[in-house]
């Protein structure tokens, strides 16, 4: 049964990395620098928990915000430039990250072993989870009432006027700035947003595997941050939270049997998926179908 | 209630608007016309504030606003439509209307955060009014780009008169309309004047433009070549010349 459990720890994680990219695509422009966030929240986080020894929630939000304010400050300059120029600025803030970990020796003593974060060795005995007595079953709770939080916020943000600006920066930003959107105000708040995000879904990380090092934040995590929400569909949250399952529990776990095969397959499904769903796993229709299942009113004006 | 002195735009070598003035009053429907390539679209760009201008002066209520950016134009009361539609199509109307919340005639008495991120009861009352006025009620909870080509472009106007604005730019609004849909062009704009809206209007359908404005702005190769009533215009041998007498 800890299989599941962790499983299912492993997707909630997964899901607070493609919602954090979600609200930025929400606006067209397309982020690899999610995994860096989520690498600030993982070494903040766990720094706090094991350094400080802090409680997990307020390390987490902690991380959550350093992840937030790194957002907003990388947000102003990157989001001056558009489309592929954005994307390279974002993957090299992204690589920088990791290699500023690379480089990152902080460790102080703790009887006679020394812990803390040291360079590429990485930041091990992040234990706050089974020091605290926490079993795995708490644990993937805990982790799905953070996720739960999250997704139901953005879902709020998205039936709220913020979430049509975002839409609207995203579909035509000229026509968007003549009804009076201040396009850098929009796109900064949307990156922001998911560099909270971002960081609260490191900070799980780095309890849930107990040692992080820089190459747990490469390109391939960025990519998976935006293939969720791009292949799960814009329309809803609820397409991320399905992608990652998809992804994680069925394709990753799910495939593990066919040994070597398993990742040619995965590719072949993924391209499978994206042109049997081109609008995402859940697109329009299926979000307007979910929303009456769920006994919403439909709006008349 | 908008003046342009001296404005010029140049595009490397090319002299797109070469110095133009031209002052709309309050409540006039203020025609700007000329022959393709004549500067009408870098004009309205500027006043928008699409484009910085290379040199001269964009007064709005006697303020410069030549490098304000374009979204504070709009609080300013400044609002457009575009000449190739540019609706948000994967909104629905009702969204594409809740856009305009920000402008400062619906500023007062709500909260910042309502603003932003209230729900669609705040802005209920003046959306269905506003659909009601455009004929789009039945289409409420549609998506913009699936309504037909008549129905966007009364949703466009719908979307800019949203932010209540004290001028407003009308960028060809006949392009692609049949006759029939001329002549409605022609009585909403009469009616919006009649609201007290002041309108600038760029347009190439030389019989709409001679019907609806009270006074006519003549733009050929980035210069101003004649400025007055309707019938003024017609009869100036410049203007008949730079249309080769189709004017």
């Amino acid at each position: 049964m800890d299989f599941y459990y962790s499983l299912a720890q492993i997707i909630g994680f997964h899901t607070l990395l493609g919602l954090s990219a979600y609200i930025v695509l929400q606006t067209g422009q397309v982020t690899l620098a999610q995994a860096g966030f989520f690498a600030i929240g993982a070494y903040v986080a766990g720094m706090l928990t094991v350094l400080a020894g802090w409680h997990l929630v307020p390390a987490m939000i902690v991380a959550g915000l350093a992840a937030a304010i790194m957002a907003c400050l990388v947000g102003f300059p990157a989001l001056r430039v558009r489309g592929l120029m954005l994307v390279i600025a974002t993957l090299a803030f992204g690589e920088a990250v990791r290699l500023f970990f690379f480089n990152f020796d902080y460790q102080i003593a703790k009887g006679d072993v020394k812990i803390g974060p040291l360079g590429g060795e990485g930041f091990r005995q992040i234990r706050w989870f089974p020091e605290n007595g926490w079993t795995s079953f708490e644990i993937m709770l805990f982790v799905w009432a953070v996720v739960a939080l999250v997704a139901g916020a953005l879902w709020w943000i998205d039936r709220s006027r913020f979430g049509a600006v975002l839409r609207a920066v995203g579909e035509d930003e000229l026509a968007a700035q003549s009804v009076g959107i201040n396009l850098t105000a929009v796109k900064v708040t949307a990156m922001t947003i998911g560099g909270f995000i971002a960081g609260l879904g490191g900070s799980i990380y780095a309890h849930y595997t107990t040692h992080i090092e820089h190459a747990n934040f490469n390109v391939l995590l960025a990519t998976f941050a935006i293939a969720y929400p791009i292949l799960g569909g814009l329309r809803s949250v609820f397409g991320t939270i399905v992608a990652v399952i998809f992804v994680q529990g069925f394709l990753v776990e799910g495939l593990r049997f066919m040994g070597d095969w398993r990742n040619l397959l995965f590719g072949a499904l993924i391209v499978a998926a994206m042109n049997l769903r081109p609008h995402g796993l859940i697109d329009a229709a299926t979000a307007r179908r979910l929303a009456r299942l769920f006994g919403r009113e439909q709006r008349r004006a | 209630m908008l003046e342009v002195r001296g404005l010029a735009k140049h595009f490397g070598g090319v002299r797109a608007v070469d110095g133009i003035d031209f002052a709309i009053r309050p409540g006039e429907i203020f025609g700007l016309i000329g022959p393709n390539g004549s500067g009408k679209s870098t004009t309205v760009n500027l006043v928008c504030g699409l484009y910085e201008p290379t040199a001269g002066q964009i007064l709005f209520e006697g303020q410069d606003i030549a490098r304000v950016p374009t979204h504070k134009r709009l609080a300013l009361g400044l609002a457009r439509t575009f000449q190739n539609i540019r609706l948000f199509a994967n909104l629905t109307v009702w969204e594409n209307l809740w856009m305009a919340e920000n402008a400062p005639a619906h500023q007062a008495g709500t909260s910042f955060l309502k603003r932003w991120v209230g729900g669609r009861s705040d802005a209920r009352e003046r959306i269905t009014r506003a659909l009601e006025f455009s004929g789009l009620a039945h289409r409420a909870d549609d998506l913009a780009g699936s309504l037909a080509f008549g129905e966007q472009r009364r949703l466009e106007l719908a979307r800019a008169l949203a932010a209540k604005p004290k001028l407003l730019l009308l960028d060809e609004p006949a392009a692609g309309m049949n006759a029939g849909e001329i002549a409605q062009l022609d009585e909403r704009i009469r009616a919006l004047q009649g609201q007290g809206y002041t309108i600038l209007l760029i347009e190439h359908h030389m019989e709409l433009v001679m019907a609806v404005t009270d006074r006519v702005c003549v733009l050929n190769f980035g210069r101003k070549i004649a400025e007055g009533t309707p019938a003024e215009v017609q009869a100036d041998p410049a203007v008949r010349e730079a249309y080769l007498g189709t004017a």
